[in-house]
């Protein structure tokens, strides 16, 4: 990463979000910057899924301001939301693949809603986006329910990004996937992010994730962000919820793989 | 829009060099397109060159129909290079390199008249299949009822309060209102028709009659198949498509007895009760419409259905309250066990149950007519 200054994709402000009488998040600032791939974690429950959702727009918020490449999403007309929704793509904890259509129709779905392109490039794409996430032709014309979870995992992300968008939106992609495809799936992120120059706002709880594919990592914890910076600041940090998390019994592989800067040559 | 985006093609000899410029994106894709389409047709070049520099801007969709024309060109036997490749471009080409356009197209779906006998083909099947299927699920039904005889101690009592309360104790309100305004319009067309040959006071034997027979116990039975039955197959659809009956399962618990038995049992108890109910309603709205609209006081009404009617009609509706209920329930079991993967099967069974659910009880309707007949009730 350099340290010249750095173009802010997202960026949230004094961020309030609640249900009932319960708080979820209190005044969270974050930002996310061009090109880099920020890992979002927390404990169960601290509100790391509702902070996403809240900046794609589906929980409303009580307070504060989110900018998405430079739209204000708080005061923006309804084509103005569109425009800047397709341009970034969300893979959905469970995949929500449109289980009454097939593999092939699912990540056609938003080209044929926003492009007006012909079949056979839609086809092509279609199969294209397939192979970059490691799926064969044939699974085309499956529908969602013969697949297995990591072929969901991956179909959804294609359907992510079948519109090319400039950021996606990860929740918790490596959940659910035995390690080995949880491996693959972050180097894949790590290569499509590179080829695509997407920027890349993940929430997950895999510590081999944050550690291999993640430039920046944000912690949440009582309802605010309490650190947000590189693997190394993370393991530095004397945060007791932090020194938990990145020292616990898990979490002991982490200072004997390579930091996630010197992964990618 | 003040982007644009070109093919400039040039032709010296063999040699032909195509540059693409502007934004290559999936926003102009469709303006690519037809570009891509044109330069395709330049046939006999020996060496194509694709000059990148003119690209501001290239994402999958440009790198797709760059590759696409490389690929035509090459299979057409001419040697292709790029100039002015930068690594981002090169990345995004290779990641599309190894993709095998073979499998894109669909596979063809047989048409016309083969289409059409496939699809009665495959209707026919389904409905014998679905048959069984009913049949089956009869079958399983009654077993479990029967084992649970010899051990009543294992009836889930609560369950089936539950479900008595929801298809039973809350469907009151509605039944009654429906049943009492058919029976109002019963007596009303009957009113107006009757008293124009003096016989308006014969409405009552055909309310009476109508009502207990046949229109209370049917009106219940349609809305108890629309309003439970539709809920038992989302239900229990829902609890397939979750795998909580296969956890139901390998708890070594029977899905039949924890989930559908006591739904059975409730739609066994509600729906007699429910056709008492919407009977008395039905006849209260005819009997207040012969009175108001019709003129026929009260007291007349009542000693006149006293005549027309005896005990033995207002059994035959109640008779076959208990058999429509198990009608409904087995059809909305038996549709909500057959839910596979999608959102549209968990709609199109909960359609199929509604549909097959109202049909079987009309169809047993008649039945029972003909049993009654022929027995002289």
């Amino acid at each position: 990463m350099t340290d010249a200054p750095q173009d802010i994709v997202i960026r949230a402000r004094n961020i309030v979000v609640g249900f009932g009488d319960t708080v979820i998040l209190n005044d969270i600032d974050l930002d996310v910057y061009r090109g880099e791939v920020l890992g979002f974690v927390g404990g169960s429950g601290a509100g790391k899924s509702v902070l996403l959702r809240t900046i794609i727009g589906l929980v409303p918020r009580r307070r504060g301001r989110i900018e998405v490449l430079d739209v204000d999403m708080g005061a923006v007309s309804v084509a103005e939301r569109r425009e800047v929704e397709r341009r970034w793509g969300v893979l959905f904890q469970q995949g929500a693949l449109f289980s009454s259509l097939t593999v092939r129709e699912n990540v056609q779905f938003p080209m044929r809603e926003y492009l007006d392109i012909s079949e056979r490039l839609m086809d092509e794409i279609a199969v294209a986006k397939l192979a970059m996430v490691g799926l064969p032709p044939d699974v085309c014309e499956k529908s969602p329910s013969q697949l297995s979870g990591g072929m969901v995992k991956r179909v959804a992300l294609a359907r992510a990004l079948a519109l090319d968008p400039q950021i996606v939106f990860l929740d918790e992609p490596t959940a659910g996937l035995d390690p080995i495809s949880a491996g693959d799936f972050d180097q894949l992120i790590r290569t499509l992010q590179q080829t695509l120059g997407l920027t890349v706002f993940m929430v997950t709880h895999d510590l081999d994730t944050l550690n291999t594919v993640c430039d920046r990592i944000a912690v949440l914890a009582d309802r605010k962000i309490i650190a947000a910076g590189p693997m190394s600041a993370m393991l530095a940090s004397e945060h007791p919820w932090m020194r938990s998390y990145f020292h616990g019994e898990r979490a002991h592989s982490l200072g004997k793989r390579p930091a996630a800067g010197d992964a990618r040559k | 829009m003040a982007h644009t985006v070109a093919l400039h093609t040039a032709k010296a000899g063999g040699r032909l060099q195509l540059a693409p410029a502007g934004s290559w994106t999936a926003e102009y894709a469709h303006l690519v397109e037809p570009l891509v389409d044109a330069a395709a047709r330049h046939a006999g070049a020996d060496e194509v060159v694709f000059d990148l520099r003119g690209l501001e801007r290239l994402d999958t969709f440009g790198a797709w129909l760059i590759e696409r024309m490389e690929r035509a060109f090459g299979t057409a036997g001419a040697r292709t290079s790029f100039v002015g490749m930068t690594d981002d471009y090169q990345a995004l080409i290779d990641e599309l390199r190894p993709v095998e356009t073979k499998a894109a197209r669909p596979p063809a779906r047989p048409s016309g008249p083969a289409r059409a006998l496939a699809l009665i083909g495959a209707a026919m099947v389904e409905m014998a299949s679905s048959v069984v299927m009913l049949v089956n699920m009869l079958g399983n039904v009654v077993v479990v009822a029967g084992t649970l005889l010899t051990r009543p101690q294992t009836f889930r009592l609560t369950s089936t309060i539950h479900h008595l309360e929801r298809v039973g104790w809350r469907a009151v309100p509605i039944v009654l209102l429906i049943t009492f305004l058919i029976g109002a319009i019963i007596a009303q067309q009957g009113i107006f028709h009757f008293s124009r040959f003096g016989a308006g006071v014969f409405v009552v034997d055909m309310v009476g009659v109508l009502v207990l027979r046949e229109i209370g116990v049917l009106i219940v039975c349609i809305m108890v198949a629309g309003r439970s039955g539709s809920a038992y197959t989302a239900e229990l659809g829902t609890m397939k498509m979750r795998e909580e009956i296969d956890a139901l399962r390998t708890m070594g618990l029977d899905p039949v007895e924890v989930l559908i038995l006591p739904r059975m049992v409730a739609l066994l108890i509600a729906v007699p009760v429910l056709t008492f109910l919407g009977s008395m309603s039905a006849l209260y709205g005819g009997g207040l419409v012969a009175w108001l609209y019709g003129g026929i006081a009260p007291e007349v009404f009542l000693s006149r259905l006293k005549e027309a009617i005896s005990i033995d009609h207002f059994l035959v509706g109640l008779t076959k309250a208990p058999f429509m209920a198990l009608v409904i329930g087995i059809v909305a079991c038996n549709e909500g066990m057959r839910v596979q993967g999608s959102a549209q099967s968990l709609g199109s069974q909960t359609t199929a149950s509604v549909v097959k659910a109202i049909f079987l009880v009309i169809v047993m309707d008649g039945v029972f007519a003909i049993v009654f007949a022929t027995l002289g009730i």
